[in-house]
């Protein structure tokens, strides 16, 4: 048990246990809260992986962004009563059901893949990964166009919750 | 890197499995999308962990998780857009009570 | 170059019954014009063949024929055509006398150029018209309304005996038979406003079409055997011998040993000859096929006059006489048994009716019927020339006293007009003294009825009743002879009981007293007819009564129609005696009878067996007439066709709409409609509800589902690629 393997436990065990609390808590808003940390969890994985950017990426955009939009879409539906009581549905056991086959039958299927078990090899001498992946993306051989497709998609997005959002004029 | 490739993916498989109880037990809009979130993370841990096992030059991975990271933070501004004005009309997030698109 | 003449020459009356019909309807002088100048156009070329055929030497050799083909018959043709031997000849001969002289006197028997009547339908005789004169109104005959149509139809019937005459073959001889049958009809019923007229025409018709049958049959027969009608073909030598040779009932005679006396006897030959001959029963009306002839009396004069003289019942006895080859070839001699017997009864049965009778007609319907058995008698003794003879004679003064009696009878209508008595024209006993008021109708009457009873010498009926007689006695036929003799003294008493009560003595009633004379169109026929039946009877005068000096012209020239000719029967006194004394005995008894009785009380012999004519009308009303009717409207009409076949038809409709009743209502309507038509509706309809509860439209619920699924499709597939 390398030093890498127990701290790659123990973020895992973070991840894992913040993810049970997101989707057990019965207040919302404790609920978006285990879910930043959960994603902090992530961004651990990710620079362990070494993949920075993509580390500081997710806990720009996913902690700064998108679970400070969770925390206010809370905020803005909020009602009195509405903590109380039960917060998962009464059949609550097929998705747990269904969530174990799954997790079993994804298990089985990574274990039976031959290599599976291989550690990494060390990364490539030279290997500037942020200038990779930029040149990557705005490269026309490589994935400009999927990324130009993500800005519009941005656009889209942008636009239609704008819309829906606005309040119809009284 | 001692850790085995198996070890991220068997992890990612676990937070995915999560994240789908979460979205369909919840009964919050809400709490569904906190779910949602989860899964799209899994795939992303997924992603960069073949990325880094596989073929570390080749920056399909994590050019691939960029746009997961865009298109989940789309979704999710689109969808609390529709929360919240479904919430203004309805006055209510829970989500067995929209039920109008039905028999 | 006479064989176009005689191709032509039954055509005129033809024509002119077209024309009368289609055109000339409405003018009566018109078309009594067109009939009579047909019948003179027919009697012209009837004069021309007949003086040609005389003129020919040896003309039974060399006889006028001429055929074509008409109808195709697989490999060969069925011919039709004309011939002309000597028999035809002297056939022709009197039948355009005699054809002429009625179409002429029936001008003025349907008072032509009278007036019209006061109260004259179509269909009713006609009942005299009032004329004012000098202011004095008297009535007076009217002119038959219907008029046209007579002359339309006596000439159709000429077409028909002309037709049957000249014809070469059976076929076109039965074609105009059926014409005249047809004609018969309608001038019997020419008056059909009258019930009794109208009876009588379908008795005729129906009576002789029993005849015809059986004659159809014989001619169906003889084609099927020889393959030809014509009558060169058939009267070959050969073809003869092989049909009188020849057992006609094989099967039976074989199979019925008992019975083989009986069947033996009928040959090929004999038993078409006898079915033919049953045609000639039923036309010329010998017993018992004779019931029709007196009800015929119910047609004007002059149509009397043309059926049962001139040409209808002549007709029978002309193709009898044609088909003598045959009979006479049937070597078992039955069939000249059967016509022996057949014209020999019946001789004597009418004249034992007709001495009972008291209309003027039907004296002369009986004396026809019994004249015809003679002439059948004549052949059933191998009397062939003496049959034809007397046929001819008889012709002439038979028409001559049918249209002599239609004068008598259109004097006496004068009378009841004048008068205004009501009684009948037609009975004698009403009559009497008519000499003095009409003498021409008297003496031509008188010289016909002396024809009729065999006065000797004098008349022609005299001669050709000798030879008859010659001929049954020299040919050993006794019993024919002896009830032949007995048949003509009664015909010589009859006649003249018929002519003392109508012509001597005194008037019986007024209309008698202010009869008259008729006018020159019924009586110049009249004096015609009386002049040939004097003269033509001197034609056929046997050798041996002006001891060789003057052959037997008739004899010679008709008996040349034969294959081989028959022999003149030699001089034998005891005929000759039995014809004078029964002439001349049977006249004086008449006389005698009758000069004095002056009512019906008095005839002594009213016996009401001879009055009814043996009852023969109630018998055949009785065993036919009923029983047909009795089929026709009870068992046919009513059983069979309403209740059995109308019962069958509905009964059909009835299990028609009881079929489509089950089927409406058992299986269109359960299954069709409510299974399948409602039932597919209603399945889709409850399987929609059903299953539109699936859309729930909470989200969660849509995905639950799809893990499912994907989750188990997963594992299946998993499993699946493991077992392989």
């Amino acid at each position: 048990m390398t030093a890498e393997q127990i701290i790659f436990l123990l973020t895992g065990a973070l991840v894992l246990g913040s993810g049970l609390m997101v989707v057990t808590v019965r207040n919302l808003l404790h609920a978006a809260l285990w879910l930043v940390v959960s994603l902090f969890g992530v961004a651990i994985l990710y620079a362990i992986l070494q993949a920075n950017f993509l580390a500081v990426v997710q806990v720009v955009v996913y902690i700064g962004a998108i679970a400070i939009l969770f925390i206010f879409a809370v905020m803005l539906t909020r009602r009195e009563l509405m903590e109380k009581g039960r917060q998962t549905r009464s059949n609550w056991w097929i998705p747990a059901l269904l969530g174990l086959l799954i997790l079993a039958g994804l298990v089985v299927l990574i274990l039976s893949v031959p290599g599976v078990n291989h550690t990494a090899a060390a990364m490539p001498a030279g290997l500037d990964t942020v200038q990779a992946l930029g040149t990557a993306l705005v490269s026309p051989d490589a994935y400009v166009l999927p990324f130009e497709v993500a800005s519009v998609l941005m656009l889209a997005a942008l636009v239609g919750a704008v819309y829906v959002a606005t309040a119809g004029k009284k | 890197m001692s850790v085995p490739l198996s070890w991220y993916l068997i992890l990612a498989a676990a937070l995915f499995c999560i994240g789908l109880y979460g979205v369909l037990s919840r009964k919050n809009a809400i709490a569904i999308l906190l779910g949602v979130e989860l899964m799209l993370n899994a795939v992303n841990v997924n992603l960069v962990s073949f990325w880094r096992y596989l073929d570390p030059a080749q920056m399909a991975g994590q050019a691939f998780a960029v746009i997961v990271f865009a298109v989940a933070a789309a979704e999710v501004a689109v969808g609390l857009a529709l929360i919240i004005s479904v919430y203004r009309r309805r006055k209510t997030v829970v989500a067995d009570e929209i039920d109008l698109m039905k028999w | 170059m006479t064989n176009w003449i005689i191709w032509i020459l039954p055509l005129p009356p033809l024509l002119a019954f077209f024309a009368i019909i289609l055109f000339t309807n409405k003018n009566k002088a018109l078309s009594h014009g067109i009939a009579v100048a047909a019948a003179g156009l027919s009697w012209l070329g009837s004069m021309i063949v007949f003086i040609s055929a005389v003129g020919t030497q040896e003309f039974g050799k060399h006889v006028f024929e001429s055929a074509i083909n008409w109808l195709p018959t697989g490999a060969t043709w069925l011919q039709v055509g004309v011939r002309v031997d000597p028999l035809t000849a002297v056939v022709l001969f009197f039948v355009a006398w005699t054809v002429l002289a009625i179409f002429v006197y029936s001008i003025g028997y349907h008072n032509f150029g009278q007036p019209k009547g006061d109260h004259d339908l179509p269909g009713l005789p006609p009942h005299g018209a009032t004329v004012i004169e000098e202011e004095q109104t008297h009535r007076v005959p009217s002119i038959e309304p219907m008029y046209s149509r007579f002359f339309a139809f006596i000439s159709l019937f000429a077409f028909g005996m002309y037709t049957l005459v000249v014809s070469n073959n059976l076929l076109t001889l039965f074609v105009g038979w059926e014409i005249m049958g047809l004609c018969s009809y309608l001038l019997i019923g020419f008056w059909y406003g009258k019930k009794s007229a109208r009876d009588a025409a379908i008795k005729a018709f129906i009576t002789t079409r029993i005849g015809d049958v059986f004659m159809l049959l014989g001619i169906a027969w003889l084609y099927s055997y020889t393959g030809t009608l014509s009558f060169s073909e058939i009267f070959k030598p050969e073809i003869l011998q092989g049909m009188g040779n020849t057992i006609a009932f094989p099967a039976f005679a074989m199979h019925i040993p008992a019975l083989w006396p009986f069947f033996s006897s009928f040959s090929v030959a004999g038993s078409i000859g006898i079915l033919l001959f049953i045609g000639t029963i039923g036309k010329s009306a010998q017993w018992p096929l004779h019931a029709w002839l007196p009800d015929a009396m119910e047609g004007p004069t002059p149509v009397s006059a043309m059926i049962h003289a001139a040409t209808m019942v002549s007709a029978g006895v002309y193709a009898a006489i044609r088909m003598f080859p045959l009979l006479q070839a049937d070597v078992t001699g039955t069939s000249l048994a059967f016509v022996g017997f057949i014209g020999a009864f019946t001789a004597l049965f009418a004249a034992t009716i007709a001495v009972a009778q008291n209309d003027i007609k039907k004296v002369l319907a009986y004396s026809t019927i019994s004249q015809l058995g003679f002439m059948i008698a004549a052949l059933g003794v191998h009397a062939y020339v003496a049959a034809a003879f007397h046929l001819v004679t008889h012709a002439f003064f038979k028409a001559l006293l049918f249209l002599g009696s239609g004068s008598v009878i259109h004097g006496m209508e004068h009378g009841v007009l004048h008068t205004g008595e009501h009684v009948d024209a037609q009975d004698m006993f009403n009559m009497g003294g008519l000499r003095k008021k009409m003498p021409v109708t008297f003496w031509t009457f008188l010289i016909g009825g002396l024809a009729l009873s065999g006065f000797p010498v004098l008349t022609a009926g005299f001669w050709s009743k000798d030879a008859i007689f010659a001929e049954a006695f020299g040919g050993g036929h006794l019993l024919v002879f002896i009830v032949l003799a007995l048949a003509a003294f009664l015909t010589a008493f009859y006649t003249m009981r018929q002519i003392t009560l109508t012509f001597f003595g005194e008037g019986r009633t007024k209309a008698a007293e202010h009869a008259s004379e008729t006018t020159w169109t019924m009586t110049l026929p009249l004096v015609v007819l009386a002049v040939f039946a004097v003269g033509v009877g001197w034609v056929g005068m046997p050798a041996w009564f002006t001891g060789g000096l003057v052959p037997d012209w008739f004899h010679e020239f008709v008996g040349g129609t034969l294959a081989q000719a028959p022999e003149a029967m030699p001089f034998n006194w005891i005929p000759l005696v039995t014809s004078l004394v029964v002439a001349l005995g049977g006249l004086l008894c008449g006389w005698l009878a009758y000069r004095n009785v002056s009512a019906l009380a008095e005839d002594r012999l009213q016996i009401p067996l001879l009055k009814n004519k043996y009852y023969f009308d109630e018998i055949y009303a009785f065993l036919f007439v009923k029983p047909a009717i009795w089929i026709a409207e009870k068992f046919t009409s009513l059983y069979m066709d309403q209740v059995v076949i109308d019962g069958v038809l509905h009964s059909l409709a009835r299990f028609s709409l009881f079929l489509g009743h089950v089927f409406r209502n058992y299986f269109d309507k359960p299954v069709i409609n409510e299974f399948f038509g409602d039932g597919a509706g209603k399945t889709v309809k409850a399987s929609g509800s059903g299953l539109r509860k699936i859309q729930s439209g909470r989200v969660q619920y849509y995905m639950v589902v799809a893990i499912v699924v994907l989750v188990v499709f997963a594992f299946l597939y998993y499993f699946l690629k493991r077992g392989m």
